[in-house]
């Protein structure tokens, strides 16, 4: 480095923390050194919320959020505009990846029990993350004004009118209207643009959480517990390496996989099988006709599965729409639920390994349940899957104690 | 867990069984590459579609560009009135007549390959049958009472239903399919050949770059095929040193 460069540096340093930002987070932040497959969605996580951030600032650039134009605009979009299929295809896909890496991520911090202490807060961190990117992508969804886009609006929005007593106002107060119309349009297009941005800062402050405390690992081991010293500093944790460069050109060769998933998404099957773009949603919104079969985009219907799975009582939806947002507030608790003496599952016993393994298997089946049309035996199918959802939670502290542990070695192993 | 998956498909199977989708749809078999079939599936659109469907996200100089029609052949084959080349596709009839003609506005038909699917359309325009009971005279399989009368009906000739018994003898019986009773202009193979054609054509404007996407993909791919091999052997160097 020359010396010139050095001075300028240190005027800025003198300024701003510039160097010292790069050393605590970066080049002497230090990470456990077993970290494995399942912590790349973290990165990817970040990665995908600027792809949809700056694909969607471009897309805006052309969009029309008028319920007369909406519709028309996405098409020149997809066929006037250069790039412009691209730019799409990139935020529609990019939608859909987003939560499959963030449902990967989430799931990861349940096999590491990365929510135990002292990791609480950050745990609870990204799930007001999760809930204000369900909230992103549930405005975004009407934006294409087709007609899924807008029976889905519909229906969600409804969900409102449940609520005993203000329900039918509070329904009109979030739709600006009796029915889902241009006010509608508007303030979702207005939130769907503004909601990033909010966590791009809740992001801000997960990784603020994150490194004061320390990633987990595979073992669910502190090494800042353990002995110090390694090759970088004497003071470090002997099992941590610098994030830069071990991880940086780590999380690069996960980057290049995920985008080559991507790629292959966006240029060969956009729409997934009609998963990722809904067929029904190529024909614009209509007010005047309801379609056969009406179901939100993947990533919502385990929710979705669970309201239709409850019965009405007093002929009210609510319970349904209850037992539908219990089921994601229910995450904000989980680090007081497990009781277990050991955080990761790799020394957790037979009886937590199976709770979470029934659980994953809930959660993928009410997946696909939430998109199927109702039927007596889809329902009950899904009352069942509810009820092993709910239960990994409720009866967390009671088999998690009971559970017989495997010893937790002194140190990460490879 | 491998255990668990399995009991879980074991119950999910019968339900999947279920969900099958009972319409039968003929395949179209169209290919996006054929330029000859785009050109005539997009002059028979123009000639026997438009009056009734637009093609409203679809301009018509992107559509001469793409099948490879020159602006002289497209004046001469394919602009009607005074319509532009650089001009949206807009049908003739104007949407009163249509609700006063046919009871409905006919829906545009743009992305008519992407919310039904190529295969629908391809069955659709030959599931027409004689229907007296019908204000033109047809009804159709896939569409039961529609509004559309068989314009292609002089080239295919005529079709009767095939009819299955219902379950209640009460009931009336099952429309199934259709068998041709007398051929019109063209042979049924003529026939197949045309609605394909516009099928094909149907399916490029649904998605005019669809060609262009796939083979910017693979490139795309490759590209980062090789990215992956570089950022590989770079984290293999670095980590050497870990244990």
């Amino acid at each position: 480095m020359s010396a010139e460069k050095t001075e300028n540096l240190s005027w800025i340093d003198k300024r701003f923390p510039l160097s010292e930002t790069w050393r605590n987070h970066l080049s002497e932040y230090y990470a456990p050194k077993n970290l494995n497959f399942w912590s790349f969605f973290g990165s990817l996580a970040i990665l995908t919320l600027v792809i949809q951030i700056v694909t969607g600032v471009w897309l805006a650039m052309n969009y029309k959020p008028d319920a007369g134009l909406a519709f028309a605009s996405v098409e020149y979009i997809m066929r006037d505009v250069d790039w412009g299929w691209v730019i799409r295809y990139m935020h529609s896909t990019g939608a859909s990846m987003f939560f499959i890496v963030i449902y990967m991520h989430m799931f990861r911090g349940l096999l590491w029990g990365s929510y135990r202490k002292p990791r609480e807060l950050l745990w609870m961190i990204g799930v007001v993350i999760y809930l204000v990117m369900m909230a992103t992508a549930f405005f975004g969804y009407l934006l294409p004004w087709g007609q899924m886009s807008y029976w889905g609006a519909q229906v969600i929005v409804n969900l409102f009118a449940a609520v005993p007593v203000v329900g039918e106002d509070l329904s009109v107060w979030v739709r600006g209207d009796f029915v889902i119309s241009d006010a509608t349009l508007n303030r979702f297009f207005a939130f769907h643009f503004l909601l990033p941005f909010l966590l791009a800062g809740l992001v801000f402050l997960h990784i603020v959480a994150l490194h004061h405390v320390g990633s987990n690992n595979p073992d669910g081991i502190e090494i800042k517990d353990g002995p110090k010293g390694n090759r970088w500093s004497d003071k470090a944790p002997a099992d941590g390496i610098p994030f830069h460069p071990y991880y940086t050109v780590k999380d690069l060769m996960g980057v290049v996989v995920f985008l080559a998933i991507f790629a292959y998404v966006m240029f060969f099957n956009p729409t997934m099988g009609g998963i990722f773009l809904e067929a029904p949603n190529f024909q614009p919104a209509n007010p005047m006709q309801t379609p056969a079969h009406i179901a939100p985009v993947w990533y919502f219907t385990p929710f979705y599965a669970m309201l239709r799975a409850v019965p009405p009582m007093y002929g009210s939806q609510f319970p349904g729409v209850v037992v539908m947002f219990a089921a994601i507030l229910i995450l904000f608790v989980l680090p007081w639920l497990d009781r277990s003496p050991v955080k990761s599952m790799r020394y957790k016993g037979p009886m937590f390994r199976w709770a979470t393994a029934i659980f994953a298997v809930s959660f993928v089946a009410l997946a696909w349940l939430g998109m199927q049309p109702a039927s007596d035996f889809y329902t009950l199918l899904s009352q069942i899957f509810t009820v092993l959802y709910f239960a990994y939670f409720l009866l967390m502290p009671i088999y998690s104690s009971l559970d017989k542990t495997k010893p937790v070695p002194e140190r990460v192993t490879s | 867990m491998r255990k668990l998956i399995l009991a879980t498909l074991l119950v999910l199977a019968p339900a999947a069984l279920l969900a099958a989708e009972t319409a039968h749809l003929e395949h179209a078999d169209i290919d996006l590459r054929d330029q000859a079939s785009l050109q005539r599936g997009a002059k028979y659109f123009m000639n026997y579609c438009n009056g009734c469907h637009s093609l409203k996200y679809m301009r018509y100089n992107r559509l001469a560009k793409d099948l490879g029609i020159d602006e002289i052949a497209l004046r001469q084959n394919l602009l009607f009135g005074d319509a532009k080349p650089g001009d949206l596709i807009e049908k003739s009839m104007t949407d009163d007549d249509a609700l006063k003609w046919f009871g409905v506005v006919p829906p545009d038909l743009t992305l008519v390959t992407r919310w039904r699917s190529p295969d629908w359309v391809y069955t659709y325009l030959k599931s027409f049958y004689m229907d007296d009971t019908r204000p033109y005279g047809v009804n159709n399989v896939l569409f039961p009472l529609v509004g559309m009368p068989h314009v292609l009906g002089d080239l295919q000739g005529r079709q009767e239903p095939v009819t299955v018994p219902a379950a209640d003898p009460a009931a009336q019986p099952i429309i199934e399919g259709v068998k041709l009773v007398e051929e019109g202009g063209l042979s049924p193979k003529e026939y197949d050949t045309m609605v394909r054609d516009i099928t094909g054509f149907l399916t490029y404007a649904g998605e005019p770059f669809q060609l262009e996407r796939e083979r910017l993909g693979r490139y795309v791919i490759l590209f980062l095929g090789f990215l992956f091999i570089l950022a590989y052997l770079l984290k293999k160097e670095y980590w050497k040193d870990v244990h």
